[in-house]
C-alpha cells in the first residue's frame, strides 16, 4: 500500500492539514487500513523534500500544518495511477509451498490438511460478509475494500477446491515421478519462447 | 483440528445446538441401485437447523449437496435415517402429508430459478398459495405485496422472458417465502447470475431467516456460503467439518482512535 501516493491524492483535491489527511485516509480505505500518525508525518516530510507537496508556514507542528500538492506531485501522481503493479513474478505463497511439501510426505492426508485451509478460509470469509450486512454503514470505500478481499480469499478456496480435484484425478492414474534435478516452470518457460 | 477427517457420527454431535431445531436429519444415509453396482450418495448425515439460522452446505460438484436437500424437502426418502421437520418425521406422514407440507411450509429455490413461462410474476408466485386453497384474488395480492418488498412491484405483471436473470431469481425467492413458510431450501441459488446478483439472492434468504425462517443453502460458492451462520463442508457424501461462529467483523477494522 502506499502512504506516499494515497496523501498525494488526497492533496490533489486540494490543501488540508496533517491531521485531516490522516483521517481522510483511514476513512477512504474503509478503516481497514490504519495509519499512525508518526507514519503520516515523515511520509509528508518526505514528499515536500521531493518536492511533490508543500507547506507555508515551517515553524507550525505537524497536525496544523497546511499542505498542498505541486505541479510535480500531479505528475507523480499520475504515473503511479497509471503504472500496473509488478505482477510478473509468483508471489511465493505460503500455502502453495505447506501443500506442495505435504505431497512429498507419505504420513499426511492432503486432503484433510486442504479442509482445514479451507475452513479457516471460509470463517475468514464470513467475517468479511458481516461487513456487508449491514448496508446503513456500508459506503462506496468500504464495499471495494471488502469485495477485494472476498474474491481474494474466494479465490484461494478455488485453488484448494482445483488442489482436490487433481488429486483425486492423479489417485487413479498416479503422475510421473518429477525429475529432480530440472527446474521445470525454467524450463518450460524456454520451450515457449 | 475437530471433525476433520473424522467419521460422520463425531461431527453429527457437534453439529446443531441446545435450541429446538426446525430441520433435523438424523444419521441419513441414501444409497442408488443395488449389489456390485450400489451408490452412496450420502453417509449418515446428522445436521439440526434452528428457526432463523442460516446454514450452508459446501462441496464439490458430486459430493451429495443435492441429495441432502431433495431429502430434506421431503422429495425423496432416505435409505436409511429419520428427517425431521419441526418435530415431525417424515417416514411417519402419507404422500398427501408431505405434499401439503412442501405446499404450505417449505419453499424450494433453484439453480434454474423454475418459474413457469406462462405466468406473469405475480401468478408464478400466488402459486403455491392457490393451488393449496386460498383464493385467486386473496392469492394474487399477497403475492404483489411480497414482489414490493422485494422491490419487484413494478414487475409483477411481465413474465419470465420479460424479466433479466437477477430478476426471476427474486421472483423466485418471492415464490419460497410466501404465505406461512418456515423453511427455504436452496441449491446453487445464484445459477449463473453475477456477484452483485448473487448477494442480493443471499440478502433477501437472510432477511428471511430474519424474520425467523431456518435456511439450508447448498453451493460451492464460497462468497455465496459466507453469508451463512454456518457451514458445513460435505466430501463425498459425508460431513466432515463445519466452521465456528465467526468472530466480530470489529477485529478486522482498526479504529483510528487506537492510535
Amino acid at each position: 500500500m502506499s502512504v506516499r501516493h494515497a496523501l498525494l491524492g488526497l492533496l490533489s483535491e486540494g490543501p488540508k492539514y496533517g491531521h485531516q489527511l490522516r483521517q481522510e485516509f483511514e476513512a477512504r480505505t474503509g478503516d481497514v487500513w490504519p495509519l499512525n500518525v508518526g507514519q503520516v508525518y515523515t511520509t509528508l516530510q518526505r514528499l515536500e523534500r521531493d518536492g511533490l507537496i508543500e507547506s507555508d508556514d515551517a515553524e507550525t507542528e505537524g497536525p496544523q500544518r497546511d499542505y498542498r500538492i505541486t505541479e510535480a506531485g500531479r505528475e507523480e501522481l499520475d504515473h503511479w495511477l497509471r503504472t500496473p503493479p509488478d505482477m510478473t513474478e509468483p508471489p511465493r505463497d505460503e500455502l502453495v509451498i505447506k501443500v506442495l511439501v505435504a505431497l512429498a510426505l507419505p504420513d499426511v492426508d492432503v486432503a484433510d490438511l486442504l479442509q482445514i485451509h479451507r475452513r479457516y478460509l471460509v470463517e475468514l470469509m464470513q467475517q468479511w460478509t458481516r461487513l456487508k450486512e449491514d448496508e446503513a454503514d456500508f459506503d462506496l470505500s468500504l464495499a471495494l475494500v471488502v469485495d477485494a478481499e472476498l474474491f481474494r480469499l474466494d479465490s484461494v478456496i478455488r485453488w484448494l477446491d482445483a488442489v482436490d480435484g487433481r488429486l483425486k484425478r492423479f489417485s487413479v492414474e498416479p503422475w510421473p515421478a518429477a525429475d529432480p534435478t530440472a527446474p521445470r516452470l525454467r524450463r518450460r518457460l524456454a520451450a515457449r519462447r | 483440528m475437530a471433525g476433520c477427517g473424522s467419521d460422520g457420527a463425531t461431527v453429527a454431535a457437534q453439529i446443531g445446538g441446545p435450541e429446538m431445531s426446525f430441520l433435523e436429519l438424523r444419521s441419513v444415509t441414501k444409497t442408488y441401485g443395488d449389489g456390485a453396482s450400489q451408490v452412496t450418495a450420502l453417509e449418515n448425515i446428522s445436521l439440526e437447523v434452528e428457526r432463523g439460522a442460516l446454514v450452508a452446505v459446501m462441496g464439490p460438484s458430486g459430493s451429495g449437496k443435492s441429495t441432502l436437500l431433495t431429502i430434506a424437502g421431503s422429495l425423496e426418502d432416505p435409505t436409511e435415517g429419520e428427517v425431521l421437520i419441526d418435530g415431525a418425521r417424515l417416514s411417519g406422514m402419507s404422500r398427501n402429508d408431505k405434499a401439503r407440507l412442501r405446499r404450505r411450509t417449505i419453499g424450494f429455490v433453484f439453480q434454474d430459478f423454475n418459474l413457469l413461462p406462462g405466468l406473469t410474476a405475480a401468478e408464478n408466485v400466488s402459486l403455491p398459495l392457490e393451488l393449496d386453497g386460498t383464493g385467486a384474488r386473496t392469492a394474487q395480492a399477497t403475492a404483489r405485496s411480497v414482489l414490493e418488498d422485494l422491490g419487484l412491484g413494478e414487475r409483477a405483471g411481465h413474465y419470465p422472458d420479460q424479466l433479466s436473470g437477477g430478476e426471476r431469481q427474486r421472483v423466485a425467492i418471492a415464490r419460497a417465502v410466501i404465505g406461512d413458510r418456515h423453511l427455504v431450501l436452496a441449491d446453487e441459488p445464484s445459477g449463473a447470475l453475477d456477484s452483485a446478483n448473487g448477494e442480493a439472492v443471499m440478502r433477501l434468504i437472510l432477511s428471511a431467516c430474519k424474520r425467523g425462517l431456518a435456511a439450508v443453502v447448498v453451493t460451492h460458492d464460497a462468497q455465496l456460503a459466507s453469508w451463512a451462520d454456518r457451514v458445513v463442508f460435505l466430501r463425498d457424501g459425508r460431513l466432515v467439518d463445519q466452521t465456528e461462529p465467526p468472530p466480530s467483523p470489529e477485529a478486522l477494522l482498526h479504529s483510528s482512535v487506537e492510535h
